[in-house]
């Protein structure tokens, strides 16, 4: 693994692709449940960023982050979930418009 | 006899593609007859061990009967349920045997020996060191770990592509068991990776020689007791086999499969089994190493050993069987998440603590 | 063979990312969001470090993913009524330009870069437990400890049914 190009330029630019779709994603989908899992393709493009950019600059140090990331989204799943559970319980839909006023 | 011109210029990425290409055909082969073997050997011993005989009339003893079983099964009906999500239902069992024979890839399925030099072998082969492990990787174990984390979605596929509600809370609660004991299997070899100080599970082997008391499941006993308790669940075996019990749910995730699907979804789930054991072997019994120094272990001597102590541990889940009742699913949670779980990690922190100050 | 397996995963990932915005019914969506975890995780073999390999498959694709199917096979979530209206689909087509504006110009600057060459490292587990537990990172990684048995908590208390 020496000098080789390796693919970070390709992974770079993937990981901007899957970073769009997310976005794309988390605009246009009404299910709660779906916009949280177009969050985590967000996180996993730029995961896939960090760990590129660490094997362009030869340290570990992006791929630390990329474990801290991991465990920052399996907590913010974790909690994210449990909301929607008792979203749905207080209001029996999982649609996105139906929370859009602060009022009951 | 083998054209020698031209395989003198193979090159060795050729050679590798082919010796591995062997492997695999021969670990997979061998993994699909012990299938077969273990059916009529359950059903024997079981009998045994419940005063009756078995199954005994298709051939010697019975040994056809696998073949029966296997002919019967080609022949049943395909039944799938007119509400059932039909791609999900055809591709669960595909998930399960991926991920089952998956794991097989970085286990060592015997020692390393060298190939003998006869004539008729070409002559990159002769001599040759050999092992029967298709890929040796650098984080084996976590591999292994990530494929059985990768299995619960065979039987959560299972349960919820059937539409059926028997079968979504049978896979719902066989998944969860999955994945409980799960971190308790992980924990479980933190501490033999700890002692052997890499995840390659060669390495592992080889710092268990020089005597059966190097063993891990004499050094690290706890971890093996957790790891045994564990792998049981995790195969969903007696008794934690909640999820295929006969009296349970009528059959749990796989109640709505029939025929050739519900076949592959046993051998899955044998497969699993036999690779926990030989999991097992190398982890904590030594793996090839005979035990006793003098006793050489070393080259196709070593295979009797591991081969032995795979078939006591397949034996012990079967004793297992035949002898204990099934957990209740409360007591089987509460088991694997306020027992096993506070076990290996308590032994995970004495461990650290042998091996940092007593220099384990 | 490296780019090939580079490429057709790399397209698996892209064609499972627009199957998950795609599909109407989100269990759809959660087994496409697997597929693209996994062939994520192949790309990361590929870029040299098997230990966050292993990791993604461990913690993204068989703990969080299963979280998701569970909630959403719990909660019997039903296909989205996929019915906007006029309103709706001009916000749309808003958001699918702005997102388009976005990939269109850092794409653009990303590709007339001059191709990085990969540096040599040595991505062992050892090398990285060498830097997780080094004073640089070691409050950090602690942290998330406490972070997780918050998580932990909140999750048991904001779920739980007041009875």
């Amino acid at each position: 693994m020496t000098g080789e190009p390796g693919f970070v330029h390709q992974a770079v630019l993937l990981s901007l692709v899957l970073f769009g779709i997310g976005a794309l994603g988390v605009f246009l989908r009404r299910n709660v449940i779906t916009v949280l899992m177009c969050i985590e393709l967000m996180l996993n493009g730029a995961n896939l960023a960090f760990v590129a950019f660490s094997r362009a600059a030869g340290t570990l140090d992006g791929q630390v982050l990329v474990f801290f990331v991991m465990v920052v989204a399996a907590a913010e799943a974790a909690v994210g979930l449990a909301i929607v559970i008792a979203l749905h319980r207080h209001k029996d839909t999982l649609d996105v418009d139906a929370f859009n006023v602060m009022k009951g | 006899m083998i054209a020698e011109p031209t395989l003198h210029a193979l090159s060795p990425a050729l050679q590798e593609l082919i010796l591995a290409v062997v492997k695999v055909a021969v670990i997979v082969g061998g993994l699909q007859g012990v299938f077969s073997l273990m059916t009529w050997i359950e059903r024997r011993v079981l009998a045994f061990m419940q005063f009756r005989l078995g199954p005994n009339r298709t051939g010697p003893f019975g040994l056809l009967q696998p073949i029966a079983d296997g002919i019967k099964l080609f022949f049943k009906e395909e039944l799938m349920p007119a509400a059932a999500n039909k791609w999900a239902f055809l591709a669960a069992p595909v998930v399960a045997v991926t991920t089952s024979f998956l794991a097989v890839a970085v286990l060592p399925y015997g020692p390393p020996f060298k190939l003998p030099t006869w004539g008729f072998l070409p002559e990159w082969l002769q001599g040759r060191d050999f092992q029967f492990q298709i890929a040796s990787i650098d984080v084996g174990l976590l591999f292994i770990f990530a494929i059985t984390a990768l299995g619960v979605y065979g039987v959560v596929l299972a349960g919820w592509a059937a539409n059926n509600k028997y079968s979504l809370l049978g896979g719902l609660r066989s998944s969860a068991q999955m994945f409980s004991y799960e971190l308790a299997l992980g924990l479980s070899f933190v501490t033999v990776i700890m002692l052997a100080g890499s995840f390659q599970i060669k390495d592992i082997v080889d710092g268990q020689g020089g005597g059966f008391w190097h063993w891990n499941c004499i050094r690290q006993f706890p971890a093996f007791l957790v790891y045994f308790i564990a792998a049981a669940a995790e195969v969903a075996r007696t008794p934690f086999d909640l999820p295929e019990g006969e009296t349970e749910l009528v059959a749990g995730f796989h109640t709505e499969y029939s025929s050739m699907r519900f076949a592959l979804i046993q051998m899955a789930e044998y497969v699993n089994m036999i690779t926990v054991s030989v999991l097992a072997t190398n982890l904590f019994l030594g793996g090839w190493q005979s035990g006793i120094p003098g006793v050489p272990s070393e080259g196709l001597i070593g295979f009797v050993w591991w081969g032995g102590k795979v078939a006591l541990l397949l034996f012990v889940f079967i004793w297992l069987r035949g002898t204990l009742p099934r957990f209740r699913y409360d007591q089987l949670m509460q088991f694997g998440w306020k027992v096993l779980i506070p076990v290996s990690a308590v032994w995970i922190m004495a461990t650290a603590a042998g091996v940092a100050l007593l220099g384990w | 063979m490296d780019q090939a397996l580079f490429y057709a995963s790399a397209a698996l990932a892209v064609v499972s990312a627009l199957v998950v915005i795609g599909q109407r019914n989100p269990i759809y969506s959660a087994f496409a969001l697997i597929l693209t975890l996994c062939s994520l995780s192949v790309i990361f073999g590929l870029l040299g470090s098997p230990f966050i390999a292993a990791l993604q498959v461990i913690v993204y694709a068989g703990a969080i993913m299963v979280l998701f199917l569970f909630v959403l096979m719990l909660l019997n979530v039903k296909s989205e009524e996929d019915v906007p209206g006029r309103a709706g689909r001009t916000l749309a087509a808003i958001a699918v330009v702005l997102v388009a504006i976005l990939v269109g110009q850092a794409g653009y600057v990303l590709w007339n870069l001059a191709p990085v060459a990969a540096r040599s490292f040595d991505a062992s587990t050892r090398k990285m437990a060498e830097i997780l537990f080094s004073p640089h990172f070691l409050y950090v990684f602690e942290a998330t400890s406490v972070l997780i048995l918050a998580a932990l908590v909140g999750a048991v208390a904001l779920a739980k049914k007041d009875a």
